[in-house]
């Protein structure tokens, strides 16, 4: 998926000391903007991207041509309006699309990195970010955002850097990754692994690519961004272009057609060992065992205030497991807000058109962000 | 409702910190802000209130007070309030437990069921009181516990909670309520207002 993409990006200079020991330097972050840094730098809202995302939140996303993938949450007039807000989102470090990952070039073999990328973790990916703030020369972000694994972002990034955010919003997250996400994705990684064109992770240097391990990664995964609800309601039996079973294994059913679609898109614009680095770092993320197991320890120290968001259907990063992060925070008698937003559309709601959604988070911003600017004055 | 706010408001010291558990719409949180106090919390069960009060910018958390109060540190707020809502719940002595925990006094508010207005329905038309402070049917009634004045005060006795003060309103009259009182207040009063600590 190494297309010469013409993003924004910025080399980071400083040395990083990552997780697994190993150290990085001179490496590159690529990013987006949107909307106007105001004179007081007050206005600043750093979106951090989920497994398969990228720095394009709103507009139209060069590479897939297609709307950034939080259209409905960040651009004009939305609810995160970037007529007010200067907002900043930056592709993780292991990812594909301009920051360092596996397919980033290895300047002095000429080839990619592949498998020979470092295993990084959530706690990395928010420290490499945070040079980019730095060079921003944001002194303190109104907000930090994210759904999903840009939740866990959120989570890592007030417990490494206090006094850096006035506002954390994780939505749809955990502050730990269950046996249940880690079988999932670890059923991805099988599936990629398996095939006989991954390579050891080596495929470019054959100008191959496991595309349908990461096709069927995908599929798998998408299951579960989903509810039993949606899916039976959207799709139910229907079948797919046809009146009857063909008695074969085509895609009889529209469920099968859809989810194949979803498949061979994605092996479009996503690499395949980004795909297993960026699996592996959710799996890694333990807030609390960062914190000896409390996982209150780790929001000690900041005065930031949160709103936790869940929705009802969301069985991947259930309320139970967000509610546990609201509950951490109450017994250090944190600043935390929390609602359960009642949706049909499984884990991917925070990504969709849920109109209670939108609406709360606008709002809360919104009137958030007027408050804390009345109170400076 | 104005008075209730004003009287809640007058027990409360400026720039303290306080929950307001049932806080429905935050039109009690957002009267206090004004008032008395930046830091307040709510707790809340319904989503679409809850929704409510974030929109405004209130903290909210949605949650039931019979079981999240827990989560709560010892003595983490210097007031929690209960505004007529203690009726309401399957437990409400396991709530005032858990109010008293959480907060270091307790504002609790209570629709009087003792009011002559609510004696005389029973007695007359026998049937179950609806007024304009306890609008619903007996069938489709939230209120699990209605209790009185007279209830409320006796039971702080019996279990050793201590009444800082204790309010009696009638319309928009108001009035301190003492033993030698406790009778008639009870009878004249439709809101019972209390302060109390453990």
């Amino acid at each position: 998926m190494n297309k010469n993409i013409d993003t924004k990006k910025i080399i980071i200079s400083n040395p990083l000391k990552l997780d697994c020991g190993k150290e990085i330097n001179n490496f590159p972050i690529a990013y987006e903007t949107y909307g106007e840094l105001n004179n007081e730098k007050s206005n600043a809202i750093l979106v951090f991207h989920a497994l398969t995302g990228d720095q394009y939140v709103s507009g139209k996303n060069p590479i897939t041509n297609k709307d950034g993938w939080w259209s409905y949450v960040v651009g004009e007039n939305k609810p995160i309006d970037t007529n007010k807000f200067f907002v900043i989102c930056a592709n993780v470090i292991g990812g594909c699309m301009g920051s360092y990952g596996p397919s980033t070039i290895n300047e002095s073999t000429g080839k990619q990195i592949g498998t020979d990328f470092p295993i990084i973790t959530i706690n990395d990916m928010v420290n490499a970010q945070y040079e980019l703030i730095k060079y921003l020369e944001i002194e303190k972000l109104f907000a930090v955002v994210g759904g999903s694994m840009g939740g866990m972002q959120v989570l890592q990034f007030v417990a490494n850097f206090p006094d850096k955010a006035k506002l954390a919003i994780p939505i749809a997250c955990t502050s730990s990754h269950s046996a249940q996400n880690i079988a999932f994705n670890e059923l991805g990684r099988q599936a990629i692994m398996a095939d006989s064109k991954w390579e050891n992770g080596f495929y470019s240097n054959y100008k191959l690519n496991p595309d349908k391990g990461l096709a069927v990664a995908r599929m798998a995964a998408h299951i579960t961004y989903l509810s039993e609800k949606g899916l039976q309601e959207k799709f139910g039996r229907k079948l797919q272009d046809r009146d009857s079973l063909r008695y074969g294994f085509e895609a009889d059913f529209q469920i099968e057609s859809y989810l194949r679609y979803q498949g061979s898109v994605f092996v479009d614009r996503f690499d395949a060992n980004s795909y297993l680095y960026i699996t592996r770092a959710m799996d890694y993320f333990d807030l609390s065992k960062q914190y000896k197991g409390n996982l209150s320890d780790a929001f000690k120290e900041t005065k930031t205030k949160f709103f936790v968001i869940s929705f009802t259907s969301d069985w991947l990063y259930p309320t139970s497991e967000n509610r546990e992060i609201v509950i951490a925070l109450n017994s250090i008698g944190a600043d935390v807000g929390f609602v359960e937003i009642k949706s049909d559309k499984g884990h991917d709601s925070f990504l969709l058109d849920v109109p209670s959604f939108l609406k709360t988070l606008g709002d809360y911003i919104n009137s958030t962000y007027k408050v804390i600017n009345e109170r400076r004055i | 409702m104005k008075e209730e706010f004003n009287i809640i408001s007058n027990l409360i010291e400026e720039n303290t910190r306080v929950l307001d558990v049932g806080c429905g719409n935050g039109d009690l949180m957002k009267f206090l802000q004004e008032n008395k106090t930046k830091d307040i919390r709510g707790l809340e069960i319904s989503k679409e209130k809850v929704q409510n009060c974030l929109s405004k910018g209130l903290t909210v958390i949605e949650g039931n007070a019979e079981s999240d109060l827990k989560q709560f540190p010892k003595s983490s707020f210097d007031y929690v309030i209960l505004s007529q809502t203690l009726q309401a719940f399957l437990n409400p002595e396991l709530v005032i437990n858990e109010l008293l925990k959480v907060g270091k006094k307790v504002i609790v508010t209570i629709p009087n069921f003792g009011y002559w207005r609510v004696r005389l329905q029973l007695l007359f038309k026998g049937t179950m009181p609806v007024t304009e402070n306890l609008p619903h049917e007996w069938y489709n009634t939230p209120n699990l516990h209605m209790c009185t004045i007279k209830d409320f005060y006796n039971f702080c006795s019996s279990k050793n909670i201590k009444i800082f003060k204790s309010i009696a309103l009638k319309k928009s009259r108001i009035s301190e309520i003492n033993k030698s009182n406790l009778n008639y207040k009870n009878l004249d009063s439709h809101l019972g207002i209390f302060l109390i600590e453990s």
